[in-house]
């Protein structure tokens, strides 16, 4: 590792290419940067270098660069993009990390509104899909729910942690224009808030969505998504729980005689 | 039930590559090996496999209608899918892929072996030793079969694994990791019965 004064002598600008897309339909095209180096800069900074001062490295003018950005500290999952073919967050890569020429692209999988900007609607739509929520709101006060241990409380934690990124549909082979699969992080949410005590009093109707086209059948387990997740999150262990839920559920409903949806026996 | 359809199909796809396809390749595989012990030992082998009661009804809705649903419905997923092992490199993508590759494989390899076995059979052609001796009496031959063997056995150990996951058998890291073993040594020990037979029936061994 550099230390901060060796840092401060390499004075080599840095070198970008960054592949461009003017509008929805647009086409793709690579346009290379170069931006002044300082020390501890990440890809969001020397982007907002180059939007400070649009200029290509053929020195021509040009359009400043598109991207999207909330948090600034990987909580948020919207600045994710291929960086050096690796979905990620653009504001934790930092500069002196990265191969050069370090080559900036969007994420493939969703549709690109501008540059490296895309939309990833799809994912809030799935977990809309799933009722990723506890539904407590009413008409007058439930009283305090029941309490959670605490050693499923910290894995819980875990599975929480997803920010919506999009980079494990990125890395899904089964996440594409010819399949309607939601991808793996809603699927891990149902485990999250079906292991909630008051959330699995709607256990049954995530599962029932789970079972629908483009559900949790779609995964191929490859497994790629538990390798890219920023967060750790066990996205494969999540995918094979939320298979056990629902084979006992769907036996369940067919053979029972309560249809599956008394709420408690469903066994994880 | 809602569109629950292709939660059902997929199930019953997984369903039947373990059970009727998967054990009827353990019976298949262990008949092929008595070649092991002699042509003579072979054939009483296929006398009493052939003579079985109700062996055409077993033939159809054992083996053939279950292939073919689990074939067709295979092909479909194999093309909704999207290999991408360019840029992500790991064993498991590596295993997906294999997977899809090897089931495209098998609806050529299984057509073909069904076609010059089964097939000439019901036109006449005497199920003996000979019958697969003259298969792979040559060089090509023997290749296309050691591989259709090799993708079968793959196919079934991987599917195993997978298997374990998709009924949510096998849930956490180390469960699956120890499927992986499992799964492996499936792969080993099928390939050894299967190609160990083969390559006595070409007379190799
Ligand atoms: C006829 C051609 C075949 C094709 C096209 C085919 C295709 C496939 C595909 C694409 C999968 C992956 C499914 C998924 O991940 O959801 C699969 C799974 C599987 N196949 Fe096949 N297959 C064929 C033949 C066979 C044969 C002969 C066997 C048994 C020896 C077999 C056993 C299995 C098993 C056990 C699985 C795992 C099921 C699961 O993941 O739940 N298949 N097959
Ligand atoms: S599960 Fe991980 S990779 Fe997928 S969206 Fe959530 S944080 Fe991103
Ligand atoms: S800006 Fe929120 S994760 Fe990068």
């Amino acid at each position: 590792m550099a230390t901060p004064l060796e840092q401060k002598t390499n004075q080599k600008p840095v070198q970008f290419i960054v592949q461009r897309q003017d509008g929805p339909d647009g086409k793709a095209y690579d346009e290379a940067f170069e931006v002044p180096y300082r020390p501890n800069m990440n890809v969001i900074s020397a982007l907002m270098e180059i939007r400070r001062n649009p200029v290509n490295a053929a020195g021509e003018k040009t359009t400043p660069i598109n991207w999207d950005m909330g948090c600034l500290e990987e909580v948020c999952g919207a600045c994710s993009m291929v960086i050096n073919g690796t979905p990620r967050q653009s504001c934790t890569a930092l500069v002196d990390k990265l191969e050069q020429p370090i080559r900036l692209q969007p994420m493939q999988t969703f549709p690109i509104v501008r540059d490296l900007q895309v939309d990833r609607q799809r994912m809030f739509d799935a977990l809309k899909k799933v009722k990723a929520w506890v539904p407590i709101d009413g008409t007058y006060d439930l009283g305090p729910g029941p309490r959670m241990p605490e050693n499923k409380r910290q894995w819980a934690y875990e599975l929480s942690k997803c920010m919506t990124c999009g980079v494990c549909l990125e890395a899904c082979p089964n996440v594409n224009d010819r399949s309607n699969f939601i991808g793996p992080a809603a699927l891990s949410q149902v485990r999250l808030f079906n292991s909630h005590p008051t959330g699995a009093f709607h256990k049954e109707e995530r599962l029932e969505a789970l079972m629908e086209d483009g559900g949790i059948m779609q995964c191929g387990n490859a497994q790629n998504c538990v390798e890219v997740c920023p967060k750790g999150i066990p996205l494969t262990t999540s995918i094979a729980a939320m298979n056990r839920q629902t084979t006992l559920h769907s036996f369940k409903k067919f053979f029972g005689s309560d249809e599956g949806r008394t709420g408690e026996a469903v066994s994880r | 039930m809602a569109n629950h359809r292709d939660f059902v199909g997929r199930k019953i796809h997984s369903l039947l590559g373990v059970i009727p396809i998967g054990l009827f390749l353990l019976s298949h595989f262990t008949t092929n090996y008595f070649i092991v012990r002699g042509e003579e030992d072979f054939n009483k082998a296929a006398e009493i496999v052939g003579g079985v009661p109700y062996r055409l009804f077993l033939e159809v809705f054992v083996i053939f209608i279950p292939i073919i649903l689990h074939g067709v419905y295979g092909v479909y997923i194999a093309f909704t899918g999207s290999a991408n092992t360019g840029r992500y490199t790991y064993f498991r993508n590596w295993m997906y892929v294999l997977q899809r590759f090897s089931g495209i494989f098998l609806v050529v390899f299984i057509t073909w072996h069904v076609w010059e076995t089964r097939i000439a059979a019901a036109m006449g052609t005497a199920v003996d030793a000979s019958m697969m001796q003259n298969i792979v009496d040559n060089w090509f031959m023997l290749a296309f079969y050691i591989v259709g063997i090799l993708a079968t056995t793959f196919h079934l150990a991987n599917g195993l694994w997978t298997f374990c996951i998709t009924w949510g058998i096998t849930q956490s890291p180390a469960s699956q990791k120890a499927m992986s073993y499992v799964a492996a040594l499936v792969f080993i020990g099928l390939s050894f019965v299967g190609v160990r037979s083969i390559l006595t029936f070409a007379g190799v061994l």
